[in-house]
């Protein structure tokens, strides 16, 4: 499949090629395609590494797509014909096999199934907010799924460098003036203007490793709706053995749609944990440069910790530094008699600010205040 | 500030014809780019493309920009942004004390008869106070350097928008300015957040990554001419280990050029483990990172040639 000299041949193969990159997660947009259309006119056709970097150059976005771009390319030039899109079906049910909602509670899941019976449903969805999410019957699940569309988390405020105008505050030079020329260069009123309070960034890291899989679903669900409320600066990742970005799938409006996505994007669900080295990647990768500063922080993971603890201490010291406040959420902690025991825990915990539950609705909406007021 | 100059008073350029005559041309400015970068910056030039380049801090984003301004003959105006960054700063902004004053001296003169006339004197040209972007479409052909666009707030990003898709700027009291011939747009980001899409679509994106080891020895040997050659390999040599050694801020070209000089300031013909230790405050900027790179083998780093 190599590009030939054909004007029609070039815009085919540049077609199929941007199908095939779009099918490895690259999103290779109508006009990119056509900006690398334009891009090969200006270089040589039959150059492959012309056609390379024109390609490189327009239709990828950013550092994660570059690994992506450089295998379709090998790939799709060494012959391989492009794939169809996968369909949302298939994707829906890859979803359902991947982040199976734990049957795997042996008491609260089958009596309640038992009693589909529903009562009042206003004292119905009062019992429900402070049930453990893990213990819940498949019917009772979709009720909270309801009340967790209701959740409105609030974003803490900073006062940002921009100023608007208002009537007290600092003199504002510009419109005093501008004022004063419509009077006739007369000074009639001073202008006043004062900074203008912004939401702080809020960056979720959802442990959706094995031993948390009966509350990543929930956790995710949280995640979608403090996304909806600020999509601007709000950020979510997955950590497990690997970190992944799930802001873009989360900003989809619909939460079920926005969780099939996520778990399309996400390649380790239920696997194991390295809270550590994950932590690192994602202080390396974003933290230190500006995702994490000044930033309120919530990990949510229970604290088993695969690696060693030394490498989970020191990066959560050094989150500390970077973030404005560190809250850790931690399922286990709504149980009774709950200590935070596991090696991990131990060792995150004198970098954490405010450590709290995350098991039940009540849960999250108290989660949502601490946030607000971190 | 300046008043627009004719873009018939420069004479004509002649631009690079492929990407290989803009990596030398480049390279005889003192800026050594790779094949990627050279063919980017190529096509943002013939395309008329805004280039936007992301990359580890000190690997020479903003170095390309005063590059190309130099290999084109063209002026070059420059944005920094920041938090709070507003288009007074960036586009223009009206000179209200002279403009009152204008109206003060108009009143001493007691020529205020035409009030419509006075008040359209008012905002006239020489009241303008042109800030870089306007600056950069008033004096085409121009190289137009967006420094740290991810600084800037995302509403300043819609703004580039219009910008960069037609290079025109409207100003309601005086009319649209439009370019002669597009400036070249280079803009940089650390990302420290993501850029919006609709701002990315519109450039040609690239990824700058530390140079290898050979470009290194290169780069510093060009730029620093008066360092010998031993110790600009040895520099590159442990620079590069360095990068290798998951620190919380890997050197870049920047920090191992401010480390070459000190060395050479310091009268040193090669990188011993002494004064490199004692320098180590030219490329290291974190106290966990020295104390990480001392207690290694200093054989190990700072030997061989």
């Amino acid at each position: 499949m190599a590009p030939s000299a054909g004007t029609r041949d070039v815009v085919d193969v540049v077609l199929g090629f941007a199908r095939t990159l779009r099918h490895a997660g690259v999103g290779a947009s109508p006009d990119r395609v056509e900006a690398m259309l334009q891009a090969v006119g200006h270089l040589d056709v039959l150059d492959a590494t012309d056609v390379y970097w024109a390609g490189r150059l327009t239709l990828c976005a950013s550092p994660d797509d570059l690994d992506r771009y450089d295998a379709a390319f090998a790939a799709y030039f060494a012959g391989e014909a492009p794939r169809t899109p996968r369909t949302s079906a298939q994707q829906e049910q890859r979803m359902a096999e991947s982040a199976p909602l734990s049957a795997s509670d042996p008491g609260g899941g089958e009596e309640s199934a038992e009693a589909p019976d529903l009562k009042a449903a206003a004292s119905e969805d009062e019992v429900l907010r402070t049930r453990d999410v893990s213990e819940l019957s498949i019917a009772e699940r979709d009720q909270l799924r309801r009340l967790f569309a209701l959740l409105v988390p609030a974003a803490p405020m900073r006062p940002s460098r921009r100023r608007r105008p208002d009537l007290h505050g600092q003199v504002h030079p510009g419109r005093t003036v501008r004022r004063a020329l419509r009077d006739g260069g007369e000074i009639t009123r001073l202008q006043h203007r004062r900074a203008r309070p912004r939401p702080r960034r809020v960056v979720l890291l959802v442990d959706v490793s094995g031993s948390m899989s009966p509350y990543a679903d929930a956790l995710l669900r949280f995640a979608h709706a403090a996304v909806r409320a600020r999509p601007a600066s709000t950020e979510v990742f997955t950590i497990g053995t690997r970190l992944t970005r799930v802001t873009r799938e989360m900003r989809l409006r619909d939460p079920d749609k926005a969780l099939a996505a996520s778990g399309h994007a996400i390649p380790d669900w239920s696997g194991g944990t390295r809270i550590g080295e994950v932590l690192k990647a994602f202080l390396d990768r974003w933290g230190q440069r500006g995702t994490a500063r000044g930033a309120v922080v919530v990990l949510c993971s229970d604290g088993w910790e695969r690696g060693g603890t030394e490498l989970l201490a020191e990066q959560m010291r050094r989150l500390h530094r970077l973030a404005h406040s560190v809250v850790w959420v931690n399922p286990h902690k709504g149980r009774v008699g709950y200590e935070p025991l596991t090696g991990g825990m131990q060792a995150a915990l004198p970098a954490v600010d405010h450590f709290v539950a995350g098991h039940s609705l009540a849960a999250f909406e108290q989660l949502a205040g601490v946030i607000e007021r971190a | 500030m300046s008043q627009p100059t004719t873009a018939s008073s420069r004479p004509a350029e002649t631009l690079p014809a492929d990407p290989d005559a803009l990596a030398a041309a480049l390279q005889a400015t003192g800026y050594l780019p790779d094949e990627g970068l050279a063919t980017a910056a190529h096509l943002a030039l013939a395309m008329g493309r805004p280039l936007f380049l992301e990359g580890e801090a000190g690997v020479g984003k903003t170095a390309l920009a005063h590059a190309l301004a130099e290999v084109t003959g063209r002026p070059m105006y420059r944005l920094q942004c920041y938090e709070g960054l507003e288009a007074s700063q960036a586009l223009y902004d009206w000179d209200f004390g002279r403009q009152l004053l204008h109206l003060r001296a108009a009143e001493a003169a007691g020529s205020t008869g035409d009030v419509q006339q006075l008040e359209a004197g008012l905002y006239d040209r020489r009241f303008l106070l042109a800030r870089p972007l306007l600056q950069a479409l008033e004096d085409a052909p121009s190289v137009l350097l967006i420094d740290e666009i991810d600084r800037a707030d995302d509403e300043f990003e819609a703004f580039l928008l219009e910008l960069l898709s037609d290079f025109t700027i409207s100003i309601p009291e005086l009319g649209t300015v439009r370019a002669s011939s597009p400036p070249l747009v280079v803009l940089t980001s650390n990302r420290t957040r993501e850029v919006h899409d609709a701002l990315k679509r519109r450039c040609l994106y690239h990824w700058l990554e530390h140079p290898d080891f050979e470009r290194e020895v290169a780069i510093l040997r060009q730029r620093l001419p008066e360092v010998t050659e031993t110790l600009a390999r040895q520099v590159a040599r442990a620079t590069a280990k360095l990068r290798s050694l998951d620190l919380l801020k890997p050197p870049g070209i920047a920090e191992a050029m401010d480390w070459a000089t000190a060395l050479h300031t310091l009268g040193a013909r090669e990188l011993d483990p002494e004064t490199g230790a004692r320098t180590l405050g030219a490329v290291l900027k974190y106290r966990e990172d020295t104390d990480r790179v001392r207690a290694l083998t200093r054989g190990a780093l700072f030997g061989g040639s």
